[in-house]
């Protein structure tokens, strides 16, 4: 079992729900992605999802285009990623998962890449562009570094695609709420609680179903947990508050507001 | 060759669909449509009339005599796609692709272009054909060609300046994906180059095959044998597959495709993609990129801003690969000198893509004999690009004196 998979079981013996936070590696500089780890995981983040940022981010929205944008200016690279997740590893077990684009990971080589980043302490890896049509090598070798690769489900995707999907899934699968990029959703419309009723249904409890892009409040997450989700995903939003916040004052506000999520994932 | 790919959607390794979840049931939609109308007979009629009535194909293989002699060599033809409405080859792919829009009864298209020339074609192919058109375009792009973003907008179409990342043709497309994302259901994406996830560079290189398949039959009429050599420019390289792919079976034709060596290929300032880039995954693809030694795409330069573009077709990725055709480079002054010279001894000015195919047939030309032929693509014409000569020759006369 995947740190993951293990934070998946506790959860469910607890009664409760996960939720899964988003830092940007990098942004606004390494220093504060490392406070911003530390106030997500003392606000209650059961899984962390860390972005390694890339040029041409076309699944993003403009937050995330933006920060990605920064992170590299900044010189966020590989080997700096890596050290980044060895310090976060120094004071915390607590699930990492990776997000990038596929270009990332085959121009170093898929074997270099993921075994480099399961010694740093990686657990698991989300790439918004690699189709499962396209995923036999990297599969295989996620699997032998015993790590888990995580696919996302769009609202269109076909019941057998679902299928498929969750087959070459571990860890979870990432169901994405709406038709768009990521970025905040100022209410979601009724299509979206289909489409979690319609994956939990296909999923048969056989791996969780994170919902992620545009979940931006307490709120929101409660009624997308109320529709079956097994964790909520929440990117963005995080980002437009470090954004918007004095760099010392980053991670009590990190703190405040993970806390808030949290909340809504444990039932009253 | 032909007959060997693309094998589920790959050329070799190269291709394939690296695309966000969403975009999936929609490349499978437009498979089957493509795959449904293309060989359909009333597509095939209409798409003919279009291009025959409104677009004015067939296109001439022109004999550019006195180019011929200047150089002192081969005879250089000029297959001329410039003369096409609205002055270069896109109108081939946009009528091709307006009219399956049309048939999979989506009313809105989006498109992405670098220079303005595929916007320009969209908004013409949509405006005749009922459909509404919005365009991403680069804002640097929209700052260069201001003229063409003023065509767009008479012609009916919304023009969006993008200002992410680069501001230039790949985060147009980037863009582009964004918005196919966000409204997948009610959108067709009109895409301009034989580039993207599959099924677009089969699709765009089928429609665009009318060029060679015209090469071809042409120079049997005129030569009575298939050209000695054909040489076409590649940015995204959709005039070039169309060019070549008809050729591919005609053993003694050499193939040469050529790529905006812009200040040299040793310097940042270039985008030549196959002649310097390594394998990688960008807009849906695996192809050829020029990018950084951690996978960042990489800023790219030509003085022709429709060769300005990071990546490649996959299906040139192979054919570099299989070794059928080779690829070279030419730099911004060598397609100037060469735009210089075709209007001069032929009247003809050239787009400064077209221009780096025109420089290369020009050396080429002059190592081969009298008795043999290169046939050029003229993908567009190089109105467009006046102005930008104009600046070229003016800060290149004052550094030299």
């Amino acid at each position: 079992m995947s740190r993951i998979q293990d934070r998946f079981s506790e959860l469910k013996a607890k009664n409760q729900k996960a939720f899964i936070a988003y830092a940007m590696a990098g942004y606004p500089s390494d220093k504060e992605t490392i406070s911003t780890v530390q106030g997500l995981v003392k606000g209650g983040a059961d899984i962390i999802e860390l972005g390694l940022p890339f040029s041409d981010p076309l699944a993003d929205g403009p937050v995330i285009q933006n920060a990605s944008f920064r992170a590299l200016q900044k010189g966020m690279n590989f080997d700096r990623f890596v050290n980044l997740v060895k310090k976060i590893r120094m004071e915390s077990n607590i699930p990492l998962v990776l997000m990038t684009y596929t270009n990332l990971v085959y121009s170093h080589g898929y074997d270099k890449f993921i075994s480099t980043m399961k010694k740093a302490g990686i657990d698991g890896l989300i790439l918004p562009d690699m189709a499962v049509e396209e995923s036999d090598h990297y599969l295989d070798v996620v699997r032998k570094n015993n790590m888990d690769a995580i696919f996302l489900i769009s609202p269109n995707t076909s019941e057998e695609r679902i299928k498929k999907i969750s087959k070459a899934s571990s860890g979870f699968v990432y169901l994405v709420s709406v038709y768009g990029t990521t970025g905040a959703q100022k209410q979601f419309q009724q299509y979206t609680l289909d489409a979690i009723k319609n994956a939990k249904r296909i999923l048969d409890g056989k791996i969780p179903l994170g919902v992620g892009f545009g979940v931006n409040n307490a709120e929101q997450a409660k009624l997308i947990l109320q529709a079956g989700a097994d964790a909520i995903i929440v990117a963005s939003a995080f980002l437009r508050l470090i954004e918007k916040t004095p760099k010392t004052k980053i991670q009590s506000k990190i703190v405040t507001f993970a806390k808030s999520l949290k909340k809504a994932t444990i039932s009253e | 060759m032909k007959l060997e790919y693309p094998i589920n959607g790959k050329f070799g390794e190269f291709g394939g669909r690296f695309i966000p979840e969403t975009l999936f049931p929609a490349v499978e939609e437009l498979e089957q449509a493509y795959l449904k109308f293309k060989d359909d007979e009333d597509f095939r009629q209409e798409l003919d009339y279009y291009l025959r009535e409104y677009a004015g194909r067939p296109t001439p293989l022109y004999l550019a005599k006195n180019l011929s002699e200047f150089v002192g060599g081969a005879k250089i033809y000029l297959k001329r796609e410039d003369l096409l409405h609205g002055g270069a080859h896109k109108i081939n792919n946009t009528l091709g692709q307006g009219l399956l829009a049309k048939r999979m009864k989506k009313k809105r298209i989006i498109a992405e272009t670098g220079a303005g020339q595929h916007g320009v074609a969209t908004a013409m192919a949509c405006a005749t054909l009922g459909l509404q058109s919005e365009v991403y375009m680069g804002y640097k792009d929209t700052q260069r060609q201001k003229l063409n973003v003023f065509r767009m907008k008479i012609l009916g179409s919304a023009v969006h300046p993008v200002k992410e990342g680069t501001q230039t043709l790949k985060d147009a497309i980037n863009e582009a994906i964004r918005d196919w994302i966000t409204n997948v259901k009610t959108t067709y994406y009109l895409l301009g180059s034989a580039v993207g996830p599959h099924p677009y560079p089969v699709m765009v290189r089928d429609f665009q095959a009318v060029i060679g398949k015209e090469i071809l039959s042409q120079m049997k009429g005129l030569e009575k044998k298939s050209p000695d050599s054909v040489v076409a420019c590649v940015g995204g390289g959709s005039n070039a597959i169309g060019t070549f792919y008809p050729l591919i079976d005609e053993e003694n034709t050499r193939m040469f495709g050529i790529e905006a060596g812009g200040e040299g290929i040793g310097t940042d300032h270039h985008s030549a993609t196959l002649t310097a880039g390594s394998k990688g995954i960008l807009h849906g693809m695996l192809t050829y990129l020029l990018q950084d030694k951690h996978g960042q795409i990489q800023d790219t330069h030509s003085i022709a801003a429709g060769l300005d573009y990071p990546g490649v077709g996959p299906e040139h990725s192979y054919l570099k690969d299989s070794k059928r055709v080779t690829y070279d480079t030419i730099s911004d002054g060598d397609a100037i000198h060469a735009f210089l010279m075709l209007s001069k001894h032929e009247g003809i000015i050239p787009a400064l893509e077209s221009s780096h195919a025109v420089a290369y047939a020009m050396k080429l030309a002059k190592k081969m004999s009298k008795s043999e032929t290169v046939v050029v693509t003229l993908s567009g014409r190089g109105d467009k690009d006046v102005e930008v000569v104009e600046k070229y020759l003016s800060k290149n006369v004052k550094n030299s004196r």
